[in-house]
């Protein structure tokens, strides 16, 4: 019988993580998409985690990936509230309006 | 039935995290990202993580999607002018994902992943002996003890750092000050005057 083996989910998650990389590349001015884009890769990164996890009959890739959830959570809000501020001083989310520490 | 399920999930999480990068509408991307998490969600279950699919779903789609959902309809953006030059970057980012992607899949083929690769094994718990959530309550309370209460504290830092970020004090605002209502008393709010007959104050 074909079964579904580690490398399947290792492609499935790096072809998730390469997206979100080309998020970044293609929505270069857009904060918001970039954010989400970030979410995709730490997506893939956890499905890897918990890939190896089940893979190896071992927990700790799970618990591994809870912080990994837990610090994408955090950097999700952070990121909205420096955006909603970027946003009330310059009233646009474009990345290149970004040049104030330029000097 | 497993690879069926596998197949299935990916191909629709794939094709969603395409449609969140590319589609014109902000909020069509948020929902593309929680259909991206819903799948995952199905393929963490597939794996067996019963407990993180769970979590997933709760912090994905109901905190993190909400909150992006919130601040694109609360700002007034105009997206419009923020999707010129998408054409002009798409071939350099296509080349380096390409690049990456073929970097990553290569260096799996013919990789083989063993437990008996890992150091110090015998300390580990073995998964299928009890079910997800339990033994992930087993160890993050006692081994990762330290490491969740960081993890706490990671998320208040986060909340209390939102909070100072985007709170700000506005003028022109009638707020109640308690303080200044219980010090408040008799001698300074109430002025008694003799008034004369006829006279008026």
């Amino acid at each position: 019988m074909y079964q579904i083996s580690l490398n399947h989910y290792l492609i499935l998650s790096s072809i998730i993580f390469t997206i979100g990389i080309f998020g970044v590349f293609l929505n270069r001015k857009n904060l918001i998409i970039i954010l989400m884009s970030i979410e995709l890769m730490l997506l893939a990164v956890n499905i890897n985690f918990i890939a190896f996890s089940t893979h190896l009959n071992l927990i700790f890739g799970q618990v591994f990936a809870l912080f990994v959830l837990t610090v994408a959570a955090a950097e999700a809000a952070i990121g909205l509230a420096i955006l909603v501020v970027f946003f009330r001083s310059r009233g646009s989310i474009a990345v290149e309006d970004a040049n104030s520490m330029k000097g | 039935m497993l690879p069926v399920f596998f197949y299935l999930f990916s191909i629709i999480a794939i094709f969603s995290a395409i449609m969140v990068i590319t589609t014109k509408n902000p909020v069509h991307s948020v929902f593309f990202l929680i259909l991206t998490f819903f799948n995952s969600t199905g393929l963490f279950v597939l794996m067996g993580a019963e407990f993180l699919a769970m979590l997933l779903l709760v912090v994905y789609v109901g905190a993190v999607a909400v909150l992006f959902l919130f601040v694109i309809m609360m700002l007034n953006i105009d997206f419009s002018s923020l999707r010129a030059g998408m054409i002009k970057n798409a071939p350099l980012g296509l080349l380096i994902g390409a690049v990456l992607l073929g970097e990553i899949i290569f260096s799996f083929i013919g990789m083989k992943y063993g437990i008996s690769e890992i150091p110090g094994n015998e300390l580990f718990v073995k998964l299928s002996e009890i079910e997800n959530t339990r033994a992930l309550g087993n160890v993050i309370y006692t081994d990762y003890i330290y490491l969740f209460q960081c993890a706490g504290l990671i998320l208040l830092v986060a909340m209390i750092g939102a909070i100072v970020l985007t709170h700000r004090r506005r003028e022109n605002v009638k707020k109640q000050d308690a303080v200044k209502q219980t010090l408040r008393d008799k001698s300074d709010s109430i002025e008694v005057s003799k008034v004369e007959i006829g006279k008026g104050v």
